[in-house]
Formats: structure tokens, C-alpha cells, sequence
């Protein structure tokens, strides 16, 4: 077991570039897939059919082929399209638009569950539709979709394992090294799987974070309380149909419901 | 209150003439009667779907007039004020505010819709309250009030500021500037919906059963303000509300409507004391 | 563009064969997920403080860490033990796959049965029900009807994670294309024949499951 803890204290840097790469993608794959998340999530609440349907087939399209159908698409066939991409611009891409699309089904069902009454009080005081979008109703579907975003953004973590199938050397490709050079399968494994549970913590604890504040600027006590959790519970199962998670991968009642955080 | 006590009604300061027959009611009570009409409905139609809730509605509103609509539910009152406001689609017949299309106009024979903007410049004349209040949660009691003024108005923030805090003080919320609106009861949160519409200086204000859903002990202060709102302006307000005696003390004019139709209209004393058709004053007596 | 007919025609029946491991991983990885979700979801309920709390952990662990490391331990694991050796990547694959859903799963029975009203238990208790038959004749029948598209819709996402499978070589969808590919220097067929076979199967299960959600969703 010491032998152990020697050759992973010597093989700490190589796994810190893995941890690296994995943080990497994580992080700018998240921003890509919040962004892409937005303008297609938005696009679907637009009630212009040119708008809403095109953004429709591209959300359906990217949920319903498989993530690492894009990886290689992007890896294998866009070469010889004439497009040589990096694999860590093939990898971010490939977790922004699949987790993008995902996402963009959470930002339309929000956007959809906020109270009429708010678009009606928006419209009555002759607001314009920008303007109503940024400063009432956008503000209010955010707090109502941290929660299925932070699903997805840890899927999206768990999602960038997949990118040491194209040449990347993440913490993934690190785990298998360990694993070789100690021949200890069960301690590179338990040392790999944790390190991703940790990072997984810090996304919910990040989005924990971001829910608190914007459930606080609506007003709302004890944001995130586990009263709150169960009442959630319970609203998601009288609003079944409008659950944000409930047509995407997250499903229904995942995410912060039920589960704030590794315990 | 039973519909056979008399009452002295709210003396008005303009003449209201009673009359049964629609549409014609507005000439005579209106104060500037060469003015074109507050609102007028021509040929309005309005369905769900393949239920029709409006049709063939006319009537008009004069400025300054303050009109209750009364009627079961399911009459079509509130739609009449969505469609004022341009919450609900017009299926059919015109609206016009101050002599002006609001949502369609007739180009050629044909109708034709108006443009989003054009329409969103005349519904900055129109204010409506709601009966669930929908004050924006994310935003305090003072920033509700300023939004609009602000950003579709275009004043200054300085006065903005300056305005809303002299309504909230009307309103009796004067300390609530900086509360957020979830932390108010019903009925200040009433209260601040009445400044944040008033802050919009309109000159038709639409009351949609604004003391509904406020518990019973705070519907007294709600009526309060507005009745000094119909005291101390000429706003022109069209309202729909359960509140009879208030409908009596503050309106100039009350319609009562039955599947869709005006089914009899005339001073709150005519209305509420002698009502000629037996379906009001059934209705009467099941709401008094 | 540089599609080649030929190549497509060639690729086809390859990745329908890979299909078929596809389609076994999805259907038996949705049989253990579907029976060890539902013991993870009654047991947590009537297991002691502590049990419950590792449990949670362990459920917390494995939902929160990537499929595809997970696939790779295990296939180290059983490459690791004699008996083992000879287990084909697939049995493997569905193994895992099914045990890391069965995490999800167990919060969508969780919720199915925190949503039956208090009252049916009420009733049945008044009804001098054992504590048992309740749970099995009266609670559990209402759970699963708010359950079923939920885990239905897991379903679809383990079937979109199948391709994770190429990490332990399992000749599914994805790696048959892939494998095509390289053969031929065909990868703009193969990954495309790939992607479309996945969009027509995934597509119009999900609209079949969001039919079933509004059905079920009105008693």
C-alpha cells in the first residue's frame, strides 16, 4: 500500500495535467453549452415558426444521435471535409453542442414555467419584448433551471471521459497510466473515481451556490433548504409535463432534487 | 346589500344618463363630449378555440367615465379588459383608444393588423391591476414602479425614483421601497401593482377583480386608494369587480353582461335599485 | 462532398450487426437497472440510519462519476480474476451500465412513491392492511404508473450511452463504424449511417414515452 502512495506521489504531476484536461473541457465545454443553451433555448419559446422549428430540429438532432457519434464526427469526418480540428477543439465542441442541446430543452421549459401572470404584468406596462425577456421572465426561469443545469453540467463532467478515445490525455487516460505502472487496478481506479466525485461536488456546490442567489433575489427564504427540496419534489410531481427534467436525459425529480450535493 | 334599499349613489360629477339600449350611452355622459371616445368596441369578436365568449360587441367608454362590468362568470368581463390590454388576440370587429385602432385597423374594406409597435406605443396610455397582483419577484417594491417609466417612458432615473416615492406614499407603502414584493401581504402588494400602473400616468386604467384574492380584512385598504384615485383624477377606468357597493359608490355607469352580450346597462342607482331584466337581478341577489 | 454510395452500402450491414449488441446492452442494462433501482429505492426507506447513509454514498458515487471509467475498472476487475477472464466485454457492459442507471432509476421510484397521497396509506391502514401488502398492493401499483416515463426516458439515455462501450471493445453501433472507417477510410459514411441509425431509434422513442407521460399523467 505505501508502494502505492510513492508512485502516486510521483505520478502527481502526469495526473495533474490529466486533471487539467478534464477541468478544461469541463469548464469551456460547460461555457459553450450554456451559451448554445441559451440561443437555442430561447429560440424554441419564439413564436415565430422560422425560428422556433429550425432550433427544434437542431436541439433533436444533437440529443438524438449519441455524444460520441459527434466526438468522431467532428474527429474523423471533418478532416476530410477540409477542417482540421484540434482534439480538444473537436472534445469541447462535441460536449457543447450534445450537453448544449440538452440544456436548451431546460431553458425552453423554464422560460414556458414561469406565471403567465408576469409575461401579462410585462405586456400591461407596454415593456418590450427584450426588455421583458431580460429584466422579468428570464430572471425568474433561472432559478428555475439551476437545478436540471446542474444535473447536466455534471454529465457533461462525466461525458469528457470519452475524449482519451481520440488521442486526449485526460485524467481518464492518467487513471489507466496509474494503473499500469503500478499494476494496482483497485487504487488507480478508487484514486480516479474520486478525484471525478470531487470535481462532480464542486459543480453541484458552484450551482448550489448560483440557486441560492437567484431564488434570494426572488425573494424566497431558505433557498435550497431541504423543506424546499421536498416541496420542489412535490411541485415536479403535481407539474409533471412542465418538470424541465423530464424530456431531458436528467429526467425527472434528478438533479438538486434529491440529491444537494454528495450528501 | 340588497338591491331594493335605496341608497344615495356617489354624486357624480358628470351627467350619467341611464339608458338600456347599448352603445348609446357614452355621448351623454361623456365631460368633453366633442372628444373622441376613452374605448370603443366595434363588432367585437373573441373565441377559444371553437368557443365564442364575444360577439357582435359595441360600446363605448367616454374619458374621464368610470364603468363596472358585472355579470356570472363566463360572461366575458375580464375578456373585454385582456383585450384592452392586448393580452388576448381580437378574433374579429375593432378597438380603437382615443378614436385610434389599438390592435387592427380597416385598410381597403379589409382588416388588417396593426404593427407590435404601434401598438405597444398606444397600450403605454392604457394601466391594468390584476386580481393575482403579478408584481416581478425578482425585482423590489421601488424597481417594479420605475421599470416601466424608465425604459418605456424614457424619463430619468432621478424622477422616476422621485415619482414612485410619491405614490407609495399615496398608496400608504412609503416604507416598503426596498422590500421585495414577496415579503408584502396581499394587499400591499395590491397596493404597489395600483402605484406601479399609476406611475405610467395612464389615462385608462383596467381593474381585473383586484380584491379577489385578497383575504377580507385587507380589501378595505385596496378600495380606499382607489377610491381616491376616482376622487382626485379623470382617469377612465373600466372595472371588473365582485365589490357591489363599491361598484355603486365609485362608477358612473354599469354594465351587465350575459353570455357575451350587454344584457342591460345604466346608472349604479338604476342598475343596482331597478333593474329591468330578471337575469341581473337574479344575478344581483346571489352576488349582494 | 465526398459521400460514397458504395461505401454505405457496405457499411450498413456491419453497424446493423453492432446494432444488435446495441440493442442487447440497452435492453438487459434496462432489466438490472429497472430491478436493482427499485431494491435501492425500497431499501433506502427501511434501512437503518447508518446503512442508509452509506448506501446514499455509494449511490451518490457511482450516479457522479463517468460511465466510462467505471466500464474500465470492472473490466480490469474481472481481467484481474480467473474465473472471470472469460466474460465477454458485453456481459460486462450491460453489467455496468445497468448498475450505474439503477442510480438514477432508484430517485425515479423514490419520487414515484413520496407521490402517492398519505391518504391511500391512511386507507389502507385503516383497513388493518399489513404493512407489507400495503406497500406492495396499494403504494407500489400508484408509484410505478408516475415512474414508468421517467424510466423510460433513462432508458433512451442508456441507449445514447451505449457507445461508451467502445472503452472495453465491445463491437456495438459506434465501434463497428468505427472499426469500418479505418478499414476503408470511410468514416463520413459509417459515423453518418451511425448518427441517423441512433436519431431513428431514439427519436420516436422518445415521443412514444412523452405520449405515455400525458396518458398516465391523467387517472
Amino acid at each position: 500500500m505505501t508502494d502505492n502512495f510513492t508512485s502516486l506521489l510521483s505520478f502527481l504531476p502526469q495526473l495533474w495535467e490529466g486533471v487539467q484536461t478534464t477541468l478544461i473541457l469541463t469548464i469551456v465545454g460547460s461555457i459553450g453549452a450554456v451559451i448554445i443553451a441559451l440561443i437555442l433555448g430561447l429560440a424554441m419559446t419564439s413564436e415565430h415558426g422560422w425560428v422556433r422549428i429550425p432550433a427544434r430540429i437542431v436541439v433533436e438532432f444533437f440529443r438524438g444521435t449519441s455524444l460520441l457519434v459527434q466526438l468522431f464526427w467532428l474527429f474523423y469526418v471533418f478532416p476530410l471535409l477540409g477542417v482540421d480540428l484540434e482534439p480538444m477543439a473537436c472534445g469541447i465542441g462535441a460536449l457543447a453542442l450534445n450537453y448544449g442541446a440538452y440544456s436548451a430543452e431546460v431553458v425552453r421549459s423554464s422560460i414556458k414555467t414561469v406565471a403567465p401572470g408576469q409575461w401579462e404584468a410585462a405586456i400591461a406596462l407596454s415593456l418590450s419584448p427584450s426588455r421583458r425577456m431580460i429584466r422579468v421572465i428570464f430572471p425568474q426561469a433561472w432559478a428555475l433551471m439551476i437545478p436540471s443545469l446542474a444535473t447536466l453540467l455534471i454529465q457533461l463532467l462525466k461525458g469528457t471521459a470519452v475524449v482519451s478515445f481520440i488521442t486526449l490525455s485526460d485524467l481518464t487516460d492518467k487513471i489507466t497510466q496509474l494503473r499500469q505502472s503500478t499494476n494496482e487496478t483497485y487504487f488507480a481506479f478508487t484514486v480516479g473515481l474520486i478525484i471525478y466525485f470531487v470535481i462532480a461536488w464542486l459543480i453541484q456546490e458552484l450551482m448550489n451556490f448560483l440557486e441560492r442567489r437567484a431564488t434570494a433575489a426572488l425573494g424566497r427564504s431558505r433557498p435550497n433548504s431541504r423543506n424546499d427540496r421536498r416541496q420542489a419534489r412535490r411541485d415536479a410531481r403535481m407539474s409533471k409535463s412542465t418538470d424541465p427534467g423530464s424530456t431531458s436525459i436528467a429526467g425527472p425529480n434528478s438533479g438538486n432534487i434529491g440529491y444537494g450535493g454528495p450528501l | 346589500m340588497p338591491p331594493t334599499e335605496n341608497t344615495p349613489t356617489n354624486p357624480s360629477p358628470y351627467e350619467t344618463a341611464g339608458t338600456t339600449a347599448p352603445s348609446t350611452a357614452s355621448a351623454s355622459v361623456a365631460p368633453s363630449s366633442s372628444a373622441p371616445p376613452a374605448i370603443e368596441f366595434k363588432d367585437v369578436e373573441k373565441s377559444f378555440g371553437s368557443t365564442t365568449v364575444l360577439k357582435n360587441l359595441n360600446f363605448t367608454v367616454a374619458p374621464g367615465e368610470r364603468v363596472t362590468l358585472i355579470g356570472p362568470s363566463g360572461s366575458g368581463k375580464t375578456t373585454i379588459l385582456r383585450l384592452v390590454m392586448t393580452l388576448e388576440e381580437l378574433t374579429g370587429g375593432y378597438i380603437f383608444v382615443d378614436g385610434k385602432p389599438l390592435t387592427f385597423e380597416e385598410r381597403d374594406g379589409k382588416r388588417v393588423e396593426l404593427p407590435k409597435k404601434q401598438t405597444r406605443a398606444m397600450t403605454t396610455r392604457i394601466g391594468m391591476v390584476f386580481q393575482q397582483f403579478n408584481l416581478f419577484p425578482n425585482m423590489t417594491v421601488l424597481d417594479n414602479i420605475i421599470e416601466a417609466p424608465i425604459h418605456v417612458l424614457g424619463k430619468s432615473k432621478d424622477e422616476a425614483v422621485k415619482e414612485a416615492k410619491a405614490l407609495l406614499e399615496k398608496v400608504g407603502l412609503g416604507e416598503k421601497a426596498d422590500a421585495h414584493p414577496t415579503r408584502l401581504s396581499g394587499g400591499q402588494q395590491q397596493r404597489v401593482a395600483i402605484a406601479r400602473a399609476l406611475a405610467m400616468s395612464p389615462e385608462i386604467l383596467l381593474l381585473d377583480e383586484v380584491t379577489s384574492a385578497l383575504d377580507p380584512e385587507l380589501v378595505g385598504d385596496v378600495l380606499a386608494v382607489l377610491r381616491d384615485i376616482a376622487e382626485t383624477t379623470d382617469i377612465t377606468m373600466l372595472l371588473v369587480t365582485h365589490e357591489m357597493q363599491f361598484a355603486r359608490d365609485v362608477s358612473h355607469r354599469v354594465m351587465m353582461f350575459d353570455g357575451g352580450q350587454v344584457l342591460e346597462e345604466g346608472t349604479p342607482d338604476q342598475i343596482f335599485n331597478n333593474p329591468s331584466h330578471e337575469r341581473t337581478r337574479s344575478f344581483l341577489s346571489s352576488v349582494l | 462532398m465526398i459521400w460514397n454510395w458504395e461505401f454505405a452500402a457496405e457499411a450498413l450491414p456491419l453497424l446493423l450487426r453492432g446494432f444488435v449488441n446495441t440493442l442487447i446492452a440497452t435492453v438487459v442494462g434496462t432489466i438490472i437497472a429497472a430491478i436493482l433501482g427499485l431494491i435501492i429505492a425500497v431499501a433506502i426507506r427501511g434501512l437503518p440510519r447508518w446503512i442508509n447513509w452509506l448506501v446514499r454514498l455509494i449511490v451518490a458515487f457511482i450516479r457522479n462519476t463517468p460511465l466510462v471509467v467505471q466500464l474500465i475498472f470492472v473490466y480490469y476487475i474481472f481481467a484481474g480474476i480467473p474465473g472471470l477472464v472469460d466474460v465477454p466485454a458485453l456481459v460486462i457492459g450491460f453489467i455496468v451500465i445497468g448498475i450505474h442507471y439503477s442510480t438514477y432509476m432508484s430517485e425515479s421510484y423514490r419520487a414515484g412513491i413520496d407521490s402517492v397521497p398519505p391518504g391511500q396509506h391512511e386507507a389502507a391502514t385503516a383497513l388493518s392492511l399489513p404493512p407489507v401488502r400495503t406497500f406492495t398492493a396499494v403504494v407500489l401499483p400508484q408509484a410505478l404508473r408516475a415512474t414508468i416515463p421517467s424510466l423510460g426516458n433513462y432508458a433512451v439515455a442508456m441507449f445514447k450511452d451505449t457507445p461508451f462501450l467502445f472503452a472495453i471493445s465491445v463491437v456495438e453501433l459506434v465501434t463497428s463504424a468505427q472499426q469500418f472507417g479505418a478499414a476503408k477510410f470511410a468514416y463520413t459514411e459509417a459515423f453518418t449511417l451511425a448518427g441517423i441509425i441512433f436519431l431513428l431509434a431514439s427519436y420516436p422513442t422518445s415521443l412514444l414515452i412523452q405520449r405515455l407521460d400525458r396518458r398516465l399523467a391523467t387517472y
